[in-house]
């Protein structure tokens, strides 16, 4: 295959599994938020108290996430084929891949809400503030850094999975290493790909770690959250030393 | 300050269970604060101090008995739920309240702060921002409104918390152990902007402390409580008029022993009512008797003199009656320490020796 041909190949695949990624994502920040909010609210002592919702949504969390996710998508296959009317295609693998992200992104906002000083909730709760000021004056606000850090996790391993989704139909870069690669031992596809998925998941990592390394800059050092790759540290030059 | 109580509380009782146990941390507290008051709460840590303010604007809502501030019933008004409704909000959105870690929002600025109780009342962006810099004048920091809290001293974000508590116009600041995380000389100059606030505003303070010195500074009126309940409470001078008081002895201890046997040790206690004269050197001329001060806590509080004096009489107690029933028509309260005891200071038996 000529190296032009491959080009049409890998870009169209690139943008499928951006496609995925990207809208797979927003359904995990549309339900992941509120059930990781819910999550720490419903807990004991907290302003929505409430053990059997509490319960309830911890067990579903929990199930969610120990499926592994390639059965996750065999499962999926009705329920995808009903909302989007085919089971293939990267429109139709947003479906188990938002399905498989909103335990994990809610596990990860339940910590960090969780984090969240308790005084500052009664701080808001003896100027009159009630649960919505407390969710959106304070405790998202205060766990925006972790939120962050946590979301810039869920997008990677979403790109994993849609790699994986790619065994199964979904189009994608995953796709291209298997249909070219493995079928067609055609090695160079395999390279591409795989190169291609590290700069992508360097890229939001390094975005990720930029954006919360901002937002923690203004609470003080304290509450900045540990990052997941190292960017270089600035040299300190002979006169800064000095 | 005026008699109208600001703070009332009645048979204030809470219980915690966990399991089967259960701990009382009120036990029937019944305070009383009023009107342009500062009002210390002293404590040890257990002793239900905390339990007590959080019970004030029922971020603690108490088993039973009733809470009223500014004419409210809050416990009425509250209803049975746990969770607060509209009326109790908009009620403690009048009650200012300041926390031993200031517990103030890192992602915002020091402005941005001061403007959340304002949000929360649905104050317009202008008027927010207006009443934020004014409060921030008030307490010194104008020069900060951009800054992060990270960015400022213990002090300085004590005194942000409290130009937040203000933000709301109340007309009562609650302290949660205010100064109990800040440095001796930062402590003092948040009891002195404290003080200013009540002054200037007619603000009524309730601070609930475990410092002697914090009462001692600002008070007006304190209360003593131990294992949740309060054992003393009143004016600095109705406790120092209580024979016996605790908080009076704390307040203004006095120590040291007859420096012979032949002498008479009195302690004087001046409740600010007395004539503002000079009492002690008054007697010594008058009857020519030689006045020793043995110790001495004393404050001038608007002018007038408020505290113990230990002074030592020459000659033995039956030698002393006239010159003790003077300072007793200067309207002093005296108390003759350990009469035929031996002297031991700390526990000094007061013996109230018989007016005449």
């Amino acid at each position: 295959m000529s190296w032009n041909a491959m080009q049409s190949v890998l870009s169209t695949a690139t943008l499928d599994t951006l496609f995925m990624v990207w809208w797979s994502t927003v359904w995990a920040v549309i339900g992941g938020l509120p059930v990781g909010i819910l999550l720490v609210l419903t807990g004991p002592g907290r302003q929505l108290q409430n053990s059997a919702v509490n319960k309830v949504l911890g067990a579903v969390v929990n199930v969610g996430r120990s499926i592994p996710f390639l059965i996750l998508v065999i499962a999926l296959i009705p329920f995808t084929r009903y909302l989007i009317g085919t089971a293939s295609g990267p429109s139709a693998a947003v479906v188990p891949l938002a399905i498989g992200a909103i335990p994990f992104f809610a596990r990860l906002v339940e910590t960090a809400v969780r984090e969240v000083d308790g005084g500052l909730v009664e701080a808001a709760q003896s100027m009159g503030g009630g649960t919505w000021t407390i969710i959106f004056k304070v405790l998202l606000p205060q766990a925006l850094p972790s939120l962050v850090a946590g979301l810039t996790n869920t997008v990677v391993t979403l790109i994993s999975y849609s790699a994986m989704a790619g065994a199964v139909g979904a189009n994608g870069l995953g796709s291209v290493a298997i249909t070219y690669g493995q079928q067609r031992n055609d090695m160079r596809f395999v390279g591409v790909t795989v190169v291609l998925i590290v700069i992508i998941v360097t890229v939001i990592q390094l975005a990720g770690d930029l954006v919360v390394r901002r937002l923690a800059a203004r609470g003080g050092r304290a509450n900045a959250p540990v990052r997941l790759l190292k960017l270089p540290k600035a040299r300190v030059t002979a006169d800064e030393a000095a | 300050m005026t008699d109208i109580p600001v703070i009332t509380t009645t048979g204030l009782t809470k219980v915690y269970r966990s399991g089967d146990r259960e701990v009382t941390a009120l036990d029937g507290v019944d305070l009383h604060v009023r009107e342009g008051e500062v009002y210390g709460v002293i404590g040890q840590s257990g002793a239900g101090k905390s339990t007590l303010i959080r019970c004030v604007n029922l971020l603690e809502r108490p088993t039973s008995g009733t809470v009223t501030v500014a004419g409210q019933d809050l416990t009425e008004l509250a209803g049975r739920g746990q969770r607060a409704n509209p009326a109790l909000r908009a009620a403690r959105s009048h009650i200012g309240m300041v926390f031993q870690h200031f517990n103030l929002l890192s992602s915002r600025t020091v402005q941005d702060n001061i403007e959340l109780p304002l949000e929360i009342l649905k104050v317009g962006r202008r008027d927010r921002a207006r009443k934020a810099l004014e409060l921030l004048d008030l307490v010194g920091l104008a020069d900060k409104a951009k800054a992060y809290p990270a960015q400022l001293s213990g002090g300085q974000k004590q005194r942000v918390g409290i130009a937040r508590a203000l933000a709301g116009d109340p007309k009562v600041l609650l302290s949660d152990e205010a100064t109990s995380a800040l440095d001796p000389e930062t402590t003092r100059s948040i009891l002195q902007l404290l003080r200013d606030l009540n002054r200037q505003l007619g603000l009524t303070v309730l601070l609930i402390t475990h410092e002697m010195d914090v009462v001692k500074t600002i008070c007006d009126s304190a209360a003593l409580m131990k294992g949740g309940r309060i054992v003393e409470q009143g004016t600095v001078t109705e406790l120092l008029a209580t024979p016996g008081s605790e908080l009076a002895t704390e307040l203004f201890p006095v120590t040291g022993e007859a420096t012979a046997e032949d002498r008479t040790v009195v302690d004087v206690t001046f409740h600010g009512e007395a004539a503002t004269e000079p009492v002690i050197s008054t007697l010594s001329r008058t009857y020519n008797v030689d006045v020793s001060i043995l110790g001495a806590a004393m404050d001038t509080v608007g002018g007038k003199q408020i505290g113990r004096m230990r002074i030592e009489l020459p000659g033995r107690f039956e030698d002393n009656v006239v010159p003790i029933g003077f300072l007793r028509e200067q309207g002093l309260q005296v108390d003759v320490v350990g009469r035929g005891a031996p002297q031991t200071p700390d526990a000094a038996v007061l013996t109230k020796e018989v007016a005449k």
